[in-house]
């Protein structure tokens, strides 16, 4: 597969959220604001493309080696998380502005399934640095996509008339049906 | 017994905390998957709660999370480790999502507010509660979306090579109005889930109604 392809399709057509179905959670928790929405988008694309060469050199460089594959699981929490700590400490202190933006989101992230579920992806599709690299990017630029125009859609339902047993989740799960319709026909 | 009816009901983890919806989203186009993740679930949060309400003392709090996800993760990898040498078709097809639950919200989220406060037997308890709830409920999601989507019920496929038998049913024979491939796409997860939990309201306010 060129990696162009493999770009489209990470982001668009097997879009992280809406066809392999990680990282519901911050999808419909932290969508209900479009500046919210941004943070998590970034944040989580941020942490997903240090995580993944991180995980993805320790993996093949010392669990491969060392024949201890099996750890797989516990390394790449332990690393997402320290990482996300080590984020946060750097942003609060360095970068304020960042900091307004991303602050509340980051300590979210360490335990999103979307940034775990990658990095494990990374490992069973077998790919090469770059392939990686590609994929990671892709998907991690198609969650923010995808939430920020989830987001946007979802503030007009403040002034939609919506039944009222379908206010709240329900009304979101149902809009997040037939974006993936969108999502997985029109681009397919 | 209280424990668990409350798990159950009153805090069911899909249709009341909203918590742990990835796996409830993605593993749910057979019945069977769906059950087989729902058990899963229950073992991880047993073993989980029951060691953490013990060591509860000795963990400090600024490192109480690392400590907790970490617990989990050593019982997701010993549950992921198993699978695979019994049921190997099983650990296929629940592929990247067994061992995402180490990052499932509902382990943590209860390691935290019930584990990290209660005795150990409330907390036991209340991990089977809970656990029950999210296998039911996720089992509620896998059967209505294989009915509809592929027009079948499977209660034993992928652990036919450990039971011995399997156990695959067509729903409705000479039928053109099923399968609907729809409830088979993720498309479909979204649409059942969000259908069914404004069914879960609907009752919620017919049964305060009545009393």
């Amino acid at each position: 597969m060129n990696l162009f392809q493999l770009f489209m399709n990470s982001m668009l057509t097997e879009n992280i959220v809406l066809t392999k179905l990680l990282g519901i959670c911050p999808f419909i928790g932290t969508s209900k604001k479009e500046s919210g929405a941004l943070g998590m988008g970034i944040s989580v694309l941020i942490v997903m493309i240090l995580s993944s060469i991180i995980t993805y050199l320790i993996y093949h460089y010392v669990l491969v080696p060392t024949d201890t594959t099996y750890l797989r699981t516990l390394m790449f929490i332990l690393v997402i998380s320290s990482m996300v700590q080590m984020l946060e400490i750097i942003i609060k202190n360095r970068f304020k502005k960042l900091n307004d933006l991303l602050g509340l989101y980051l300590p979210l992230i360490a335990t999103n399934c979307a940034v775990f579920g990658t990095t494990l992806l990374n490992i069973d599709y077998e790919f090469n640095f770059v392939e990686m690299l590609v994929f990671t990017v892709g998907s991690g630029l198609g969650f923010a996509i995808v939430i920020y125009i989830f987001s946007t859609i979802r503030e007009r339902f403040e002034t939609a008339s919506i039944p009222k047993y379908f206010k709240g989740t329900p009304i979101a799960l149902i809009t997040a049906s037939i974006m993936a319709l969108v999502f997985s026909r029109y681009f397919g | 017994m209280k424990t668990i009816k409350n798990g159950i009901f009153n805090e069911n983890a899909t249709f009341v905390l909203m918590l742990g919806l990835c796996p409830t989203l993605a593993v749910t186009n057979t019945f069977e998957g769906a059950y087989i993740m729902g058990l899963c679930v229950l073992v991880v949060l047993f073993f989980t709660n029951f060691v953490i309400s013990i060591i509860k003392k000795l963990v400090p709090d600024n490192v109480r999370i690392p400590v907790y996800i970490l617990i989990i993760g050593t019982f997701v990898t010993v549950l992921d480790l198993t699978l695979k040498k019994y049921v190997p078709v099983l650990h296929e097809t629940l592929g990247v999502y067994l061992p995402l639950i180490t990052v499932n919200c509902i382990v943590l989220g209860r390691a935290i507010s019930v584990a990290t406060v209660s005795s150990v037997k409330e907390s036991v308890l209340d991990a089977i509660g809970i656990g029950l709830g999210f296998t039911f409920s996720i089992m509620l999601l896998g059967g209505i979306r294989e009915i509809l989507g592929s027009n079948t019920i499977t209660l034993m496929d992928g652990i036919s090579s450990f039971t011995g038998y399997r156990a695959v049913y067509q729903v409705l024979p000479d039928t053109n109005i099923l399968p609907i491939t729809l409830f088979q796409t993720p498309a479909g997860a979204f649409l059942t889930l969000g259908l069914l939990m404004a069914f879960f309201n609907f009752i919620k306010e017919k049964r305060s109604d009545t009393r």
